[in-house]
């Protein structure tokens, strides 16, 4: 028990003080995750849109492929990205492996159909009077549209925060292709698997309690969301 | 320019049943149209096609404004033209963005779209509430909201689908006493189910019988 404490009481130490290798840690993870939703969130809400209004042969095969591809497992993604990544992979001469920039690849695979199955879910969930009202005051299909993702924005935002929850949480994927090397591509997941592996638990500890609170203030504001979304 | 609105020939089913069998129908400018009919008489689907919000299976939606040659269906006439659904569809925004909707999709700017956005929520008694969520209001309020957004666009033709049938007395005195203030100013076609609200508000009463057209 007497370790657990010291490890503790480092751990709340180092957060009291933090030291530039900490903080880069969670600047990096803060970065990589942060960097992966919102492109995926770029790409997804275009996607989604296509899904709701568009009809065409394998709509159904996507948006069941979307769906499934919500659990993706990390540590499969991260294989195939450095697979495809690697320098003997088709994509190996652009020398991203074991870079951020890789890391943001794979957690943006991981985030993209989250946020367009739970776009998607959200955008045809739109009452159709709001989307006759539009078409009867005057928009275009441009502006009907920009309306449809604005009255679904509390939905779209719920997606956007549990992708960045999943992402922010997933060691695999990010350990594989970014090979957690020290001061440039380790995260706070990959940190703390290391931390513990070596029996240094105090920076695996601090690193714990920031991605709690991370956690904590993700869910906090995805549950304002949904609540002021219902209540509206 | 006031906009002449002729149906010819309209024609709508739902599966084998035909609603509307043929159309046809002059409504000039500036006049107050009452359109009645029982449920399910096709009332909706037809003020839903003369409003370009749904197409005909035949016949066609003329629309001109002087000259003889039909206006095209194209976004610049269905700017000129609102129609009011029972089922509103109020944004999920304040009673002040919804009132300047129409405006704002037709590239009007802030203050001006605000200032006449507030003008069109005096009509309906509802400027003081203009910073409240539209969602938030009674179904009264909520009516005339309605109505306020499609007045703040100045429409030369709005179709009003029985505008009082969901609100109490005191919101369809308001509503009733809105429409008539636009009276000649520019053309109105309603439906209602009641029959003494449509001799007081319309300069013609229609009925709708049996797919077909007849003023009464």
């Amino acid at each position: 028990m007497d370790f657990l404490a010291d490890a503790l009481r480092q751990a709340l130490l180092l957060l009291v003080s933090p030291d530039a290798e900490l903080l880069g840690i969670i600047a990096l993870s803060l970065a990589v995750s942060g960097s992966a939703v919102v492109a995926a969130t770029v790409l997804a809400l275009p996607f989604a849109s296509v899904l709701a209004f568009k009809r065409f042969p394998l709509k159904g095969g996507l948006l069941s492929l979307m769906n499934t591809f919500m659990g993706l497992p990390p540590v499969v993604v991260g294989l195939l990205v450095f697979l495809i990544f690697s320098r003997s992979g088709p994509l190996g001469f652009l020398e991203l492996i074991y870079t951020p920039y890789v890391m943001v690849i794979a957690q943006f695979i991981l985030a993209f159909p989250i946020v367009t199955a739970i776009s998607h879910s959200a955008v045809v969930g739109v009452d159709p009077a709001v989307i006759d009202a539009a078409k009867t005051l005057g928009a275009t299909p441009f502006q009907k549209t920009i309306t449809i993702f604005k009255e679904a924005r509390y939905g779209i935002l719920s997606g956007v925060m549990a992708a960045l929850g999943r992402v922010m949480a997933e060691v695999g994927a990010v350990l594989i292709v970014g090979g957690n090397i020290r001061g440039y591509t380790r995260v706070m997941t990959t940190t703390i698997a290391l931390e513990a592996d070596k029996g240094d638990f105090e920076l695996a500890i601090a690193l714990g309690i920031v991605l709690l609170a991370v956690s904590l203030l993700i869910n906090s504001v995805l549950y304002y969301l949904q609540r002021k979304g219902k209540r509206q | 320019m006031s906009l002449v609105l002729k149906a010819e020939g309209l024609w709508k089913s739902y599966g084998q049943k035909a609603v509307l069998k043929g159309i046809t129908y002059t409504f000039s400018p500036n006049r107050i149209y009452a359109l009645m009919g029982p449920n399910g008489s096709g009332k909706s689907t037809l003020l839903r096609i003369l409003s370009l919000l749904d197409p005909a299976d035949e016949g066609r939606v003329i629309y001109t404004d002087g000259a003889s040659t039909p206006l095209e269906h194209d976004i610049a006439l269905r700017r000129r033209i609102t129609l009011l659904l029972p089922d509103i569809g109020l944004f999920n925004a304040s009673v002040l963005s919804n009132a300047s909707y129409g405006l704002r999709v037709r590239g009007v700017k802030g203050k001006e779209a605000k200032k006449r956005a507030l003008k069109a929520l005096s009509l309906v008694g509802l400027e003081q509430k203009h910073r409240q969520n539209a969602l938030t209001l009674s179904s009264g309020e909520a009516q005339r909201l309605a109505l306020a957004r499609a007045l703040a666009v100045e429409p030369d033709v709005l179709f009003l689908d029985e505008p009082t049938a969901s609100v109490d007395a005191e919101n369809t005195g308001v509503i009733e006493k809105i429409i008539l203030e636009m009276k000649g100013r520019r053309s109105i076609i309603l439906s209602t189910h009641d029959e003494a609200q449509a001799r007081r508000l319309a300069d013609v009463v229609l009925y709708l019988k049996d797919g077909l057209i007849y003023e009464g």
